[in-house]
C-alpha cells in the first residue's frame, strides 16, 4: 500500500532550490491538487522569473516561461485562446507586487479565470537578498543595508488586502507554510483557487507566505521562526475576499 | 474578378487578420492606429471563438499575444512608434521563444512622445529586432490598402512557415488610406504546431514554451540554429517591386508612403528627360540586397527617400557596397516629402550624378 509518493504532476528533476526553501513544498501542494483535480491533462502553467524561473522543469505540465512581472498577461492569453485550458501562474514578490503589479491589479480587475500562486517571502532571493515590496520595516537586505526605512522607500505591499477592492476578483485568501498545520490549510486555499477555476468562478489567488533562509541569513528552522514571529503579524492569514461564499 | 470594398487601411488589416483565421487581438488605444482595435472590437465578437481584449497597456498586450502565440493560434496586436518602444521586451521574447505572432506598426513622430503625423523613423528599431538580443522579424512595408491587405495575410502565413514574429510597418498617412480592396486571400495554409502548448492529456511530455538557456553553449547553439532558419528566409522570401529600372541612370529607393511620392516625382522627371527609376523594398527584413547590388553596377547613383533622419541609407549604401553615392531625401517630424521635393533630389541628383 502506498503511503506517500511524489505527485504525478511533478517531473522527476531535482529541485535546485536551497535547503529550507519552502517553494520545494508549495510545488509539492500545487502538483497534488492538480493530481487530486483530475486536471494534469489540460493544465497550462506559467513560470516567471524570480527562484522559481525553472518551474518549467519541475511541473510536469505544459509551461510557459513569462518575462518578469507578465505571468498574469501571459495566462491571459492562454486561458482565451481555449477556456478548457487550466492556467496557473507560479510568482514571487518582484515578479508579481513590483514590476509586475499593473498584470496582476488588472488579471484580477478584468476577472480572469486563472489561479495565481504568489510565493511572498519579502526579499528578492534570484538576485542575492535585495528589497522586495514585500520587505518588512527594518527588515536588512542588501538594498536596505541600514534596515528598510519606511521614511525614505515607503511602506510595504499587502497584495490580498490591495486586490480585495477589486469587484473582479473572486477569492483572494493569505496562507502559510511554516508549520504543518499551515501547510494543510494552505493546500485547501490552492486546491479550492484551482476548483474556482474548473468551475468557471473567476480570479483565485493564494498568498503563500514563504521563507528563505539564505537571503535571511538564518538557518531554515530559524527563518520558520522569523516567518511566525514578523511576517504573520504584518500580513494576517486568512480570506479577504470569497466571492462564492457570497453567492450561496 | 473577385468583389472590391472601400476601406480604410487600418480596418482593411484587421479584416485581413480574421481572414487569415487570426481570431485573437490584443490591443491598446494609441493614435494614428486605434482604428484597428476599434474595429476588432466590433467584428472579433461576431467571429466564432474570437477574443478581442484592450489590455492595459501595450506591455500587457504583447504579453497576450505571447500567451495565445504559446498555444498555437494565430494572434495579432497593433500599435504605434512610442507602444512598440513598449512592446520591445515581448517582441525578443516572442524570437526568442519562437512563436509566431504579428505585429502592426503605424509610425509616427519621434522620438519619445513625438507627434501624431508620419514617420518611418522607426526603421531601425524594426529591422534590428526592436528588443534586445540577437534576432530578426520578419518586416513587411505595404504601400497602398491592398498590400496592408496582402502582407497581413502573408505575414501570419511567413511567421509560422518560419516561427518568428512578422511585423507591418506602415505609416500614419498609410494606416489612415482609404482605397478599393479585395479581400479574396485564397486558402489559410497550416503549418506543424506539434511544440504547442494544448495540455498533454498525459499522453504526452510536456511541451515548454521558454526563451531562458542557463547554459552558455546550448544559448549558442540555439541562436546559431535561429540564424540558419534567418538565411533561408533571406533566400527565399525577398519582395520589391522595380519602377522603370530598365535603362534608369539614377535609382531612388523608398517604402510606404514616400514611395507613392517617388513615383509621381519620377514620371516627373522622366517627362524632363532624367532617367530615373525606383527599386521599392516591400520586405525591409529581409532587405532586398541583390536587386540593390546589381543595380549599382548600372546607375550613377541611388536616393534614399524617407521619413527619417536617413535610415533605410544605411542598409542601402551597406546592399550596394558604397559602389556609388547614396543621398538622402528626408523629412520628419510628421512632416511628408512632397512631389516636388523628391524632384528637386532627383534634379540635383542628375546633376552631380556620380561622375559629371
Amino acid at each position: 500500500m502506498t503511503v506517500f509518493e511524489k505527485p504525478k504532476a511533478l517531473t522527476d528533476k531535482v529541485l535546485h532550490y536551497c535547503p529550507g526553501c519552502t517553494h520545494g513544498i508549495i510545488h509539492r501542494l500545487v502538483a497534488e491538487v492538480i493530481d487530486e483535480l483530475g486536471v494534469q491533462g489540460r493544465t497550462i502553467g506559467v513560470a516567471s522569473v524570480g527562484c522559481s524561473v525553472f518551474s518549467y522543469n519541475y511541473f510536469n505540465v505544459d509551461m510557459v516561461q513569462a518575462a518578469h512581472g507578465r505571468a498574469p498577461a501571459v495566462a491571459t492569453g492562454v486561458k482565451r485562446s481555449d477556456s478548457n485550458n487550466i492556467v496557473f501562474t507560479y510568482q514571487g514578490d518582484g515578479d508579481l507586487a513590483a514590476i509586475g503589479t499593473a498584470e496582476t491589479v488588472h488579471a484580477a480587475a478584468r476577472g480572469e479565470n486563472i489561479t495565481v500562486i504568489f510565493v511572498n517571502n519579502a526579499i528578492y532571493g534570484m538576485t542575492g537578498g535585495q528589497m522586495a515590496p514585500t520587505t518588512l520595516p527594518g527588515q536588512i537586505t542588501q538594498t536596505s543595508p541600514y534596515g528598510r526605512d519606511v521614511n525614505t522607500v515607503g511602506y510595504p505591499v499587502k497584495v490580498c488586502e490591495m486586490l480585495s477592492q477589486m469587484d473582479g476578483a473572486t477569492y483572494l485568501e493569505r496562507v502559510a507554510v511554516n508549520n504543518v498545520k499551515n501547510i494543510k490549510k494552505a493546500k485547501e486555499a490552492i486546491k479550492k483557487a484551482f476548483q474556482n477555476q474548473i468551475d468557471g468562478k473567476g480570479f483565485s489567488l493564494v498568498e503563500v507566505l514563504s521563507t528563505c533562509p539564505t537571503n535571511w541569513g538564518k538557518t531554515p528552522v530559524a527563518a520558520l521562526g522569523w516567518l511566525e514571529e514578523n511576517m504573520l503579524p504584518y500580513y494576517p492569514l486568512g480570506v479577504y475576499k470569497d466571492k462564492t461564499k457570497e453567492e450561496n | 474578378m473577385s468583389e472590391k470594398v472601400l476601406m480604410k487601411a487600418n480596418e482593411a488589416m484587421a479584416e485581413a487578420a480574421i481572414m487569415a483565421g487570426c481570431k485573437h487581438y490584443f490591443g491598446y488605444p494609441i493614435t494614428p492606429q486605434t482604428e484597428v482595435a476599434a474595429y476588432m472590437s466590433k467584428r472579433l465578437p461576431k467571429v466564432e471563438g474570437g477574443v478581442f481584449l484592450q489590455a492595459e497597456s501595450e506591455v500587457a498586450a504583447i504579453n497576450m499575444v505571447i500567451g495565445v502565440a504559446s498555444t498555437g493560434k494565430r494572434v495579432m496586436t497593433s500599435s504605434s512608434s512610442p507602444g512598440i518602444s513598449l512592446k520591445s521586451e515581448g517582441l525578443s521574447y516572442l524570437a526568442g521563444c519562437d512563436l509566431p505572432a504579428l505585429v502592426i506598426n503605424v509610425q509616427r513622430g519621434g522620438p519619445g512622445l513625438g507627434g501624431i503625423q508620419p514617420s518611418q523613423s522607426d526603421y531601425f528599431q524594426a529591422t534590428r529586432g526592436g528588443g534586445h538580443g540577437d534576432y530578426h522579424m520578419l518586416v513587411l512595408a505595404p504601400n497602398s490598402v491592398q498590400e496592408m491587405v496582402n502582407l497581413t495575410f502573408k505575414g501570419f502565413d511567413l511567421a509560422e512557415k518560419y516561427r518568428m514574429p512578422a511585423m507591418i510597418l506602415a505609416d500614419g498617412t498609410m494606416g489612415q488610406m482609404m482605397e478599393p480592396v479585395s479581400l479574396d486571400m485564397g486558402e489559410v495554409k497550416q503549418y506543424d504546431k506539434s511544440w504547442a502548448l494544448t495540455g498533454t492529456k498525459c499522453e504526452r511530455e510536456p511541451n515548454i514554451v521558454n526563451s531562458l538557456y542557463i547554459d552558455p553553449a546550448e544559448l549558442e547553439k540555439i541562436n546559431i540554429e535561429r540564424y540558419e532558419r534567418y538565411k533561408l528566409v533571406e533566400e527565399n522570401e525577398v519582395m520589391y517591386e522595380e519602377y522603370l529600372m530598365d535603362d534608369a541612370e539614377i535609382c531612388v529607393v523608398a517604402f510606404g508612403v514616400t514611395a507613392r511620392v517617388s513615383q509621381n516625382a519620377i514620371d516627373e522627371a522622366r517627362k524632363k528627360g532624367i532617367k530615373v527609376g525606383m527599386i521599392r523594398p516591400i520586405t525591409l527584413w529581409p532587405f532586398p540586397k541583390d536587386v540593390l547590388n546589381k543595380a549599382a553596377d548600372k546607375v550613377k547613383c541611388f536616393i534614399s527617400v524617407e521619413l527619417s533622419m536617413g535610415q533605410m541609407i544605411e542598409d542601402v549604401k551597406l546592399a550596394t557596397e558604397c559602389k556609388k553615392p547614396v543621398y538622402l531625401c528626408n523629412r520628419v517630424g510628421g512632416m511628408i516629402t512632397s512631389t516636388d521635393d523628391v524632384l528637386k533630389s532627383i534634379e540635383e541628383a542628375a546633376k552631380i550624378g556620380g561622375e559629371n
